[in-house]
């Protein structure tokens, strides 16, 4: 229950944080990629406030043997750059630059945006399923 | 100059999120991480299916009480689902997002983030510059 509840803290408080942020507004994140004319440099901003928060935390925790409802920290285990982290980055980056949605901001505005958000978040689901799926038969 | 202090606080209480997902159940908080391996039976499920109601349920909330902190999109459905095509299958073949590798990745100073990070925003720069970018 304690675990639920202090989840649920985190997801509202990283929606309310988008939401304020501005990074709800997709012509604010297509005006931070829109270097050719009017640049909005708010994404930099916000990814600074997130990071000057959690950085100094990911090194307390660091020396710390677990978190407070875990048994350990789930680190990811990855430190290789391969051609599937360029390559999917930057496939991901085409569909974030001709939406101005990414998967977060995409959530927050699911009941806001109605069925166009849903169309967006339903075929973003579709993708990651079939990207799952193709990577698990590649792997047997 | 609000705009950016909003941006700033904003951006914080994404930092504070990420925060509570890694002191108390040790995990990242990277929304398509989380998205797509929300029923994975790892002993996450309870952190990914509560930060996922919390998530999606403040959003529904904030889009009464605050509508106005939400923009609008004037493309039309196969746009939407084309371009929510590419950032499913995009994340998942990289492993992250903007959360997970711009705020968690880069927080750690983490090589493999800092390249995906580069990546999708220059991917996203160069179709904006090619599409004008009106959302």
């Amino acid at each position: 229950m304690k675990a639920f509840v202090l989840a649920m803290l985190s997801g509202a408080l990283f929606a309310l944080g988008l939401a304020v942020s501005g990074m709800t507004i997709p012509a604010k994140i297509t005006g931070f990629l829109d270097i050719t004319r009017d640049w909005d440099p708010s994404l930099l901003v916000v990814m600074a406030g997130a990071v000057g928060v959690y950085s100094p935390v990911v090194r307390l925790a660091r020396g710390r043997r677990a978190p407070w409802l875990d048994g350990r920290f789930h680190w990811p285990t990855r430190n290789d750059v391969d051609v599937r982290l360029v390559a999917g980055s930057m496939v991901f980056g085409v569909g974030w630059g001709l939406s101005g949605y990414c998967p977060g901001p995409a959530l927050v505005s699911l009941v806001h945006g109605a069925l166009p958000l849903v169309v967006f978040v339903c075929a973003m689901l579709s993708g990651i399923a079939l990207v799952r799926g193709v990577l698990r038969q590649g792997a047997q | 100059m609000t705009d950016y202090v909003r941006a700033l606080v904003g951006g914080a209480l994404i930092g504070l999120a990420a925060t509570i997902a890694l002191v108390i159940h040790g995990r990242i908080a990277g929304i398509c991480g989380i998205l797509a391996r929300v029923l994975e039976r790892d002993g996450g499920r309870t952190f990914r299916v509560g930060f996922l109601t919390g998530l999606v349920g403040t959003g529904a909330v904030l889009s009464v009480v605050t509508p106005g902190l939400f923009g609008t999109t004037s493309h039309g459905l196969p746009y939407l689902a084309i371009a929510g095509l590419l950032v499913g299958i995009g994340t998942t073949f990289a492993n992250g997002c903007t959360a997970g590798h711009g705020v968690c990745g880069v927080a750690r100073f983490s090589a493999r983030s800092f390249v995906a990070v580069a990546s999708f925003i220059f991917a996203g720069m160069v179709t904006v510059a090619i599409t004008g970018g009106h959302p």
